[in-house]
Order: structure tokens, then C-alpha cells, then sequence
């Protein structure tokens, strides 16, 4: 079980407590009615999905009642960092490839 | 390949069981193949036997980066049934369903397949309301079904709780006697024995690192193993298929999610169908060891970890236990979880997609290994015939941007 930071209540609570509501930073598009039957369809449901960091949205269903962002490894399951709505996240897959020791087999 | 039979297993008891042939080769890799299967499950393994059986497509390579029915295919509940809503998709199982029937000889390997009916439970009104529709439309298609109510369901299963006091009383069920489990690592095993009997290279311990394009065109795959070379790729990856298709840079509709399943100890026959509620999130069935199968439902944030929190296997347990109150003592053997592919529409894709000559098989989600000889069967011919398969052509890739979504939320749900 996820031991989440919620950057709204500055605590650390048990999964149960939130909900997933997927992949984060995903704009809806300005004008629906102006872009191509494809561009739509991957703003509903195309997704990265990626086998490491992701950044995602959580909901404090039973804390505050907020939206958040967390960022996280999805083969580990280390959380690196939560943050609020509209911020951007500090640590990224590049951002970590880039600060993994040179030489690194891996 | 040689015939597996009783006059067989006689002789060579005679040998003391030392001089069986290998099930398959362990060849290495050619430089280049017609057809390369990204994927050495069920999905896969039966996507080579039926490219080399009913299209005559042999110079066929299955890679594997682990070992052969490793993955999904060994960590489900097994269950096999056809009863879903839609007319596609019913045509899609039913057909899998069809090809269960004979599987076993036609692949010359005991796939144990039990046609030993699995019923749908509902516990509330707007459940059984669901139910009645999903038969109807069930035998509309000409798949088996019938609706039950409690005393009928008790019938069949003595060891249900039925006391309409629980916090979900059991009101009635859906019941489709055709429907059954298999043995899992048999049919993996069946399917890879009879692809290499046509000669398919079955790779195992050699995983694919890049999809190598030219053009627009798949020219092969890079792999642990070195350069293989084929103009068609076939990803049959499940969990796995988004970082397939980000290789080239492509994007599905796909999330990956741990799906947990768990046995108790051995215990006397007790259930001898399937038992199944999408509302509690519970499925118990008994192994023919004895162990009571149990499935939970799939955590809800993306993982790739192959295990499961424990609040969701609580929540199954608390499910179970209510059900079946004399289960409570039954001490839990074993737990694991696998990484399933679910898609928006609880649908597979089975599809061409924008590069040629790459295919992805994908989607499953939480209930793919009731369709493996169906998925193999059809993906086969959209493989050998750059063509959809009349019963795959509904499960494109392509219906994302149509809208011709098939819901099958309400009959594929989490339970499988």
C-alpha cells in the first residue's frame, strides 16, 4: 500500500484514503469541434503508460477533497514527489537518467 | 513430433519415463523470418500454431524474454465462459469457446478443459435487471444462458450464503453451463509444442529491446540475442504492449494495471462449478488439486510490479467470506499479481496499426485467457492475410477514433 504525501493537508495518509484518477498534464483541447477525429481521440484515451516515472493525479477523496500530482515509478513504486494542481514536476525520466552515475550498465 | 498416447505412456514406462522427446527445440535465433511473435504466452504460442496450422506459415520466431507461459497466462483464475453483452464481442468468445471444445485433440495435449458452468451472481435489483438483458442478448447470439434465482442458485452451489440479511444478498445468477477452467501452463505448453512441431522457433531468455523501422516499415526487432530480421513483427505483449509500442513511438489506449489472484491450501471437493460477482469483486473455483482459486480485482493506479496491495486482496477475502461463511477458516496458500492491459472499453485490439507490417494483439485486460485459441486463431489470419479476420475487424485500433467503442464494462467487468 501507497503512503501518499498530500501537498494540500502537508501529511502523509494511506492509499485507501485517496482515489487514482490517472495520467497528469493532459489538456483538454481548446476547441473540440476544431481538431481531427484522431487528436480527440487521443486526448479521451491514449495514454504514455510508460514502465517507470510517471506523473499522475491523485484525489484526497477522504482528506481535503483535492486533486494533486504525484510523481512515481510504476515498476518500483517509489513515490519521488507529490505537488500541487498547475506546478510542474522537478524530477522526470530525463531529469533522473541524467543524474544516474556515469558508466552505469543499466 | 511424436504422438502423445496411452500405448505411449506405456512404453515408455518401460524406460522409466528417461526417454520422452522435448516437448519443443530450443533453437537459436535465424537471421530472418517471415512472421516474429513478440510474446511467448498463451496469446502468442497459439497466434504461431495457427499462423503455421491453418495458413502454412512456418518460418515463424516466438521471442520470449523469460520463459514460455510466464507471465499472464500463469497468473490468472482460468476461467473460461463466453457470455458476454455485445454481438462482437460474443461472436469473439463464442468462437474461442468453440475452439476450447476440441483442444485438447486437436493439439494432442490435455488441456483439462471443464466445461463445469459458471454462474454470474447478482445482488441487487438493477444487477438481475442487468443479468435478464445479458441473457437475452446471450441467446439472441446463440450463446447458452439462463437466469437463475437464489433457491436455484443454492441448488447448485449448497455452500453459498443464501440469507437475503448480508450486506449483498445473493438474488440470483446468470448461468452458462458451457463455461468451465482449463489448465493454464498446459495450454501454453500444448500450443508451444504444436507450433514447434511445424517448425516455429520457439526463443525463450531473449527480449526484445527496439522495434527497427525503415520508412514506415518494420524491418526487425533488436534483441538481447542480436539483430532478427522480418517484415512482419506481431506484439502479443499484454502488460507490456505500451513500452512495445513506444519503441516506435506510438501510443495506445492501453493502461497497465496489477491484477491479483490467490489459492488456499488443499481442501476436499467443495464448489464444483465457477462462481463469480462483479458487484463484491469475488470469484472462487477449486482446483482439481483442491485449492480454492480466488481472484481479487485490479489495483487502480498504473504498475508494472507483478504484485498487489493488500487492501484489495482484504476486500475480495471480506467478499469471499460472506458468500461462503465456512471458507473463513481456509488458510491462503499462495498470492500473486500480474500486469493486465486494460483498455477503455474493457475490448481487446487486435490491429494493424500505422507502420507496416507491425501488429499489436492487446487489451485483454482482466480476462484475456478465456480467449487464447480464439486470439491465436483470428490474429493468425490477420497476420497471413494483412487483413482483419471478420470477428477481429470490430477490434481495431481504430474505433478509438470512430467511437464504435464495444462496452463490455457490465459483462467483463474486473471479475474474470
Amino acid at each position: 500500500m501507497h503512503h501518499i504525501y498530500c501537498p494540500y493537508c502537508e501529511e502523509t495518509r494511506e492509499e485507501e484514503e485517496y482515489s487514482y484518477t490517472g495520467e497528469a498534464h493532459i489538456e483538454r483541447p481548446k476547441d473540440p469541434a476544431a481538431i481531427s477525429d484522431e487528436a480527440w481521440a487521443d486526448y479521451l484515451f491514449f495514454r504514455s503508460n510508460p514502465r517507470g516515472i510517471h506523473h499522475e493525479m491523485w484525489y484526497h477523496a477522504a482528506g481535503c477533497r483535492r486533486y494533486f500530482n504525484v510523481t512515481r515509478n510504476t515498476q518500483s513504486y517509489q513515490i519521488h514527489e507529490t505537488y500541487k494542481m498547475g506546478e510542474l514536476p522537478t524530477i522526470t525520466a530525463a531529469s533522473l537518467d541524467q543524474a544516474a552515475p556515469q558508466g552505469d550498465a543499466s | 513430433m511424436k504422438k502423445y498416447s496411452g500405448f505411449s505412456l506405456f512404453k515408455h514406462s518401460l524406460s522409466h519415463h528417461e526417454n520422452w522427446q522435448a516437448a519443443w527445440r530450443s533453437p537459436q535465433p535465424k537471421k530472418e523470418y517471415d512472421v516474429i511473435i513478440i510474446g511467448g504466452g498463451g496469446h502468442g504460442l497459439a497466434t504461431a500454431y495457427y499462423l503455421a496450422k491453418v495458413h502454412g506459415i512456418t518460418n515463424v520466431a516466438v521471442l520470449e524474454k523469460g520463459y514460455l507461459g510466464g507471465g499472464n497466462t500463469a497468473r490468472n483464475t482460468t476461467i473460461v465462459r463466453s457470455n458476454y453483452l455485445w454481438d462482437e464481442a460474443s461472436k469473439l468468445y463464442d468462437h474461442s469457446l468453440d475452439l476450447w471444445k476440441d483442444l485438447s485433440q486437436d493439439l494432442n495435449y490435455n488441456v483439462m478443459f471443464s466445461q463445469r458452468g459458471v454462474l454470474n451472481l447478482g445482488h441487487t435489483l438493477q444487477d438481475m435487471r442487468d443479468i435478464e438483458r445479458r441473457v437475452n442478448a446471450n441467446r439472441l447470439n446463440g450463446i447458452d444462458g439462463v437466469v437463475l434465482n437464489t433457491a436455484e442458485v443454492k441448488e447448485i452451489v449448497p455452500v453459498i450464503n443464501d440469507s437475503q440479511d448480508i450486506r449483498y444478498p445473493v438474488l440470483g445468477a446468470s448461468w452458462q453451463a458451457t463455461g468451465g477452467v482449463a489448465r493454464h501452463d498446459a495450454v501454453a505448453w500444448g500450443f508451444a509444442r504444436g507450433a514447434d512441431s511445424f517448425g516455429v522457433d520457439l526463443i525463450q531468455q531473449c527480449e526484445v529491446t527496439d522495434i527497427i523501422t525503415e520508412e514506415g516499415a518494420v524491418v526487425g526487432v533488436q534483441t538481447t540475442q542480436g539483430f532478427i530480421g522480418s517484415k512482419k513483427v506481431a506484439c502479443v505483449t499484454a502488460g507490456n504492449s505500451g513500452v512495445m509500442a513506444a519503441m516506435v513511438g506510438l501510443r495506445l489506449p492501453i493502461e497497465s494495471r496489477p491484477l491479483q489472484a490467490l489459492v488456499s491450501e488443499p481442501v476436499k471437493p467443495i464448489i464444483d462449478t465457477v462462481v463469480m460477482s462483479n458487484a463484491v469483486h469475488a470469484y472462487v473455483s477449486q482446483s482439481d488439486k483442491g485449492d480454492l482459486v480466488i481472484g481479487a480485482g485490479t489495483d487502480s493506479y498504473n504498475g508494472y510490479g507483478q504484485r498487489g496491495s493488500f487492501h484489495i486482496v482484504e476486500h475480495t477475502l471480506s467478499a469471499i467470506c460472506e458468500l461462503f461463511p465456512m471458507f473463513s477458516r481456509v488458510r491462503m496458500n499462495r498470492a500473486w499479481g500480474g500486469v493486465v492491459d486494460t483498455c477503455p472499453d474493457a475490448c481487446p485490439i487486435i490491429s494493424k496499426t500505422s507502420i507496416n507490417g507491425l501488429y499489436f494483439n492487446c487489451g485483454w485486460g482482466t480476462g484475456g485467457f478465456k480467449a487464447t485459441p480464439g486470439s491465436g486463431h483470428v490474429f493468425a489470419h490477420t497476420l497471413a492475410h494483412d487483413e482483419a479476420h471478420p470477428f477481429a475487424a470490430p477490434f481495431s485500433l481504430d474505433r478509438f477514433n470512430t467511437g464504435h467503442l464495444i462496452d463490455e464494462h457490465g459483462a467483463a467487468g474486473v471479475a474474470h
